[in-house]
């Protein structure tokens, strides 16, 4: 199938989406469309598989023009897409999450589910390209690489013969990514085309024919892998030079700033998530955990904050037993940017200057025990604002109104603004676009070169190897190895993310100063 | 620095699980007491209790032989059983099979109540039972309204309203035209149409669903009881329908002990078993069923593969609104004969708590609406037969075991996962 998209413009109140866009997808190609988040590639893809209609152009299929008025269309003209955020219902099973909207029907009113014909038609599929599918599994039961095999077989299911992929990558571990690429080059061979959304470079690079950039509603250029580099893609994306390597000097480490006994941390379900976890980060030192989501690095940055209570095990900050509660903690000159920065990092519905003392409002010179003093909250502010670069008209403004990498400096700025001793910052670039990474990035080494211990969790690797001086990986509650940036490899780490021990790590470990030998309990 | 991360404790314990346990343990043995202390004061030694097990009525069918047990010994055995059940509890627990003792532990004690306060007399059981069916049946229809507008996301609770108006309609209809036939079809309109409304409101407006609930109960209570005592209190005539008479099912009915229970009743019976097998069979071996979990479910995802989400919760609320109608139909043209004001007494939301017993789904709901029916059955039994416990206590009962259950449940029990939250295309 080829598809082209001609002049499609889509605009929102007050914003243009889409602008003027025409982008020419070819059978059996890998098509990257790479941008930031908010560039527009979501719009133009929800355009596409008609959950919005286009106020100009026309998407012309094998040269006709077509028009999407639902997904239903869009299905019936062979669009399969992967969102971001899966589309299975968790407690159905693979089979009737794959047949859903499609059922294979029996009996005599026709309308009796036939679940073994859905079934066999579905590990035709699995065994054609190799995607290990069970279709019996519960879906809530299976890993998220799994989940996203299913997307894939429940659009071949509906005769797809061109997929998107919306970020697919953004929930997988490095040796997943892999899997994933090899179930696309197989589905590219058998002349489906995909349209592969993601922002990072170097994904588009390994796997796409061709390359798209959009920035801001537009498109900015076509290329291919061949031509294009890292750098040049990166400025295509955000229109100026980008740094893409931070620059920082050797850790000089000092006292033990963080030190972390045997905790044990139960989720809101009462399973045990992080299970007998020891760790130490020093003064002047990043320490990365790394780890696929879900292996308890939540919880442990819960229990270390304040946020839950471990059901057992010590934390003590600076040398000192604390009382695990959250202000007990801020006073105790710890720094914490959360994980999910609307839920936990702010008040939305509150301005700038109200969400930036949020810490600190109770003390001089906010406040003289009784009541608030708008004018010194504002100056702080006002200055905040300017340091940290927050585009905003005013410091009045509702954080809510902000985009996201502005909201992460607001949070950035009230964490970082006063004297701290340790920073924990879980997912800091999360959902951010490159300007704002290597913004944020470079202010957490500053906080390191100031002498102040940090604690990074991350399940980006490229942001682990770019902040780490000792990167913790992290599996099923524990930390199972500890690793030197400067001699681990994304392969090695990515084995331990997923709860292999490489070959040859024995070697690494020797070669690396810092790193030492970790004997797991498991 | 050398980091030994050390192995795991080996147990992982269960806080939540042991809390339990502990809970459970001491009632049984406070039950235990209970029995034992309470239940024996005024037996003697030789007093016996006997339960009859068929109906005073009936003439035909096989004879029956009642049950005969003495009275003492009985009670004693029961307290026996809470006491070491009990015991066993807290000292190492049932594991996953701490259900089906709960469920032994509450039968012995009902059981030992029963055996005092029919000692030295004979008590209908069978009577108890039938009874319980009676008193379960607008439940039933309750929850299974409840399982099919919940099934699709939207919660209804205004079940109590449509019940009600059910009731109303039914018996001014039935009155009216002099038909019970179409009383009942009466009665499923109005549910439809108040389902409508909350369709419109919750769907449509997004309203928060609890709330446009309950404005209709409130609504349908006003208008029912206003109407009741202004035009129905002058105009009797209109509150007069003929019953549904009993259809006995041959062979069925002749069954011990089930017989009476199930197959002697009216059309209401046989259009709720029907509706039950229905229900069940279309949601789990249908397409229409698959498409309705998964609206429930997860909307997003059903609407992505081409189902409209819109068009299913808004049908599904008039169907409910329609199995509630005609549950409220049967107060009036399958039971008492006649309207009274809020007759339905909060039927409509024990239904709801059956419907969440049993797990969203029709069989479990049938199943949680007679242990309801049974405990509102007790209650009227009890106070017919003169037991020292006060009516007002005897009264409290249905609502009594209605929050048990419930607070018993919470957390354990899984509902849809979008139940309550109204679609935003977006």
């Amino acid at each position: 199938m080829r598809l082209e998209l001609r002049g499609i413009t889509k605009r929102f109140p007050g914003v243009i989406a889409n602008r003027d866009i025409n982008i020419t997808v070819e059978p059996g190609e890998i098509h990257a469309l790479l941008g930031e988040n908010g560039a527009g590639k979501t719009t133009l893809m929800n355009v596409l598989f008609g959950l919005y209609q286009p106020d100009e152009g026309e998407i012309l299929i094998d040269g006709e023009p077509v028009t999407f008025h639902d997904p239903g269309d869009a299905i019936a003209a062979g669009i399969g897409m992967v969102h971001q955020h899966f589309m299975l219902v968790p407690v159905f099973t693979v089979t009737e999450n794959v047949m859903l909207g499609v059922e294979s029907v029996r009996g005599p009113l026709g309308q009796q589910l036939d679940r073994p014909a859905a079934r066999k038609r579905i590990v035709e599929i699995s065994d054609a390209h190799n995607l290990h599918v069970d279709p019996d599994a519960l879906v809530e039961d299976l890993p998220v690489g799994v989940r996203q095999r299913v997307e894939i077989i429940k659009t071949l299911y509906r005769h797809s013969n061109l997929l998107v992929l919306d970020e697919p990558t953004a929930v997988l571990t490095p040796q997943e990514d892999e899997e994933l690429f090899e179930i696309m080059r197989s589905l590219q061979a058998s002349g489906t085309a995909i349209v592969f959304i993601t922002h990072k470079l170097n994904e588009a690079m390994e796997i796409a024919d061709r390359i798209t950039v959009l920035r801001a509603g537009q498109v900015v250029g076509t290329t291919t892998p061949t031509e294009a580099t890292l750098e040049s893609l990166a400025e295509m994306m955000v229109g100026r030079h980008v740094a893409l390597v931070v620059d920082k000097e050797p850790a000089t480490a000092g006292e033990v700033v963080l030190d972390i006994e045997d905790l044990v941390v139960q989720d809101d379900r009462g399973h045990v998530t992080v299970d007998g976890l020891d760790l130490q980060v020093r003064a002047g030192e990043i320490v990365a955990i790394a780890g696929v989501q879900g292996n308890g690095q939540t919880e442990l940055v819960e229990a270390v904050t304040g946020m839950r209570r471990p059901a057992a095990g010590r934390v003590r900050i600076g040398g000192q037993l604390v009382k695990l509660e959250p202000r007990a903690i801020l006073e105790a000159g710890v720094a914490h940017v959360p994980e999910d920065r609307l839920e936990e990092g702010c008040v939305p519905a509150f301005s700038i200057a109200e969400n930036l003392v949020l810490n600190t409002y109770y003390r001089e010179p906010f406040s003289n025990g009784l009541q608030l003093d708008r004018e010194a909250i504002q100056q702080a502010a006002t200055g905040l604002v300017r340091d940290f670069d927050v585009r905003t008209p005013s410091v009045f403004n509702p954080v809510a109104n902000l985009s996201g990498g502005n909201q992460q400096k607001v949070i950035v700025a009230r964490e970082f603004s006063r004297p701290i001793s340790l920073l924990i910052a879980a997912q800091p670039t999360r959902g951010l676009d490159v300007g704002s990474i290597e913004y944020i990035h470079r202010r957490i080494v500053a906080k390191r070169d100031e002498g102040a211990a940090v604690l990074i969790v991350s399940t980006e690797l490229d942001e682990v190897f770019a902040l780490a001086d000792r990167i913790a990986v992290m599996y099923q509650g524990k930390i199972v190895d500890i690793l030197d940036p400067e001699v681990a490899t994304p392969q090695q780490l990515g084995l331990l993310m997923g709860g292999s021990r490489p070959v040859g790590i024995v070697e690494a470990e020797a070669a690396g100063e810092r790193t030492h030998v970790v004997t797991s309990g498991g | 620095m050398t980091a030994a991360v050390k192995a795991a404790p080996a147990v992982i314990v269960d806080r939540k699980a042991i809390r339990r346990q502990r809970f459970l343990g001491v009632a049984y043995l406070l039950m235990a007491a209970v029995v034992a202390y309470f239940l024996t004061g005024d037996l003697q030694g030789s007093q016996t209790s006997t339960f009859l097990l068929k109906p005073a009525g009936n003439q035909g069918g096989l004879d029956v032989p009642s049950i005969v047990v003495p009275s003492l010994i009985v009670v004693y055995l029961a307290a026996a059983i809470c006491a070491a059940l009990g015991a066993i509890q807290l000292v190492r627990g049932f594991g996953a099979r701490w259900a089906i003792v709960l469920g032994v532990v509450v039968v012995a004690f009902v059981f030992a109540f029963l055996t005092w306060a029919a000692a030295g007399k004979s008590m209908s059981l069978i009577g108890i039972l039938q009874l319980t069916v009676q008193k379960s049946l607008p439940i039933t229809f309750g929850a299974l309204s409840g399982v099919l507008c919940e099934r699709a996301g939207v919660v209804n609770i205004a079940i109590e309203g449509m019940l009600l108006s059910g009731a109303f309609t039914g018996a001014v209809v039935g009155s009216a035209t002099g038909s019970n036939l179409i009383g009942l079809v009466a009665a499923a309109l109005v549910g439809a149409a108040l389902a409508g409304v909350l369709a419109v409101l919750a769907i449509r407006y997004r309203m928060n669903q609890i709330v446009a609930g309950t404005v209709i109960n409130i609504f349908a209570s006003g208008l029912t009881s206003f109407v009741a005592s202004r035009v129905l209190q002058s105009h009797r005539e209109l509150n007069e329908p003929t019953k549904f008479s009993s259809i006995p099912i041959p062979v069925l009915s002749d069954i011990p002990i089930l017989g009476p229970m199930f197959f002697s009743g009216n059309l209401f019976y046989y259009l709720l078993f029907a509706l039950i097998g229905l229900i069940h069979y279309g949601l789990f071996y249908t397409r229409w069923g698959l498409r309705v979990r998964a609206v429930g479910e997860h909307p997003r995802a059903a609407d992505t593969v081409g189902i409209n989400v819109i068009f299913t919760r808004y049908r599904n609320v008039i169907l409910g609104g329609v199995v509630a109608g005609i549950g409220g139909a049967y107060f009036t043209l399958g039971s008492t004969g006649s309207f009274v004001h809020d007759m339905t007494g909060g039927r409509g939301f024990i239904g709801l708590a059956a419907m969440i017993f049993g797990g969203w789904t029709p069989i479990g709901g049938f199943l949680a609406s007679l242990i309801f029916g049974f405990a509102d059955s007790l209650q009227a039994r009890l106070s017919i037969l003169n037991v020292s416990v006060p009516s007002e206590f005897l009264l409290m009962v249905p609502y009594l075991v209605t929050i048990i259950v419930v607070a018993g449940l919470v957390g354990r029990v899984r509902m849809p996962a979008a139940d309550g939250t109204p679609y935003d295309k977006g």
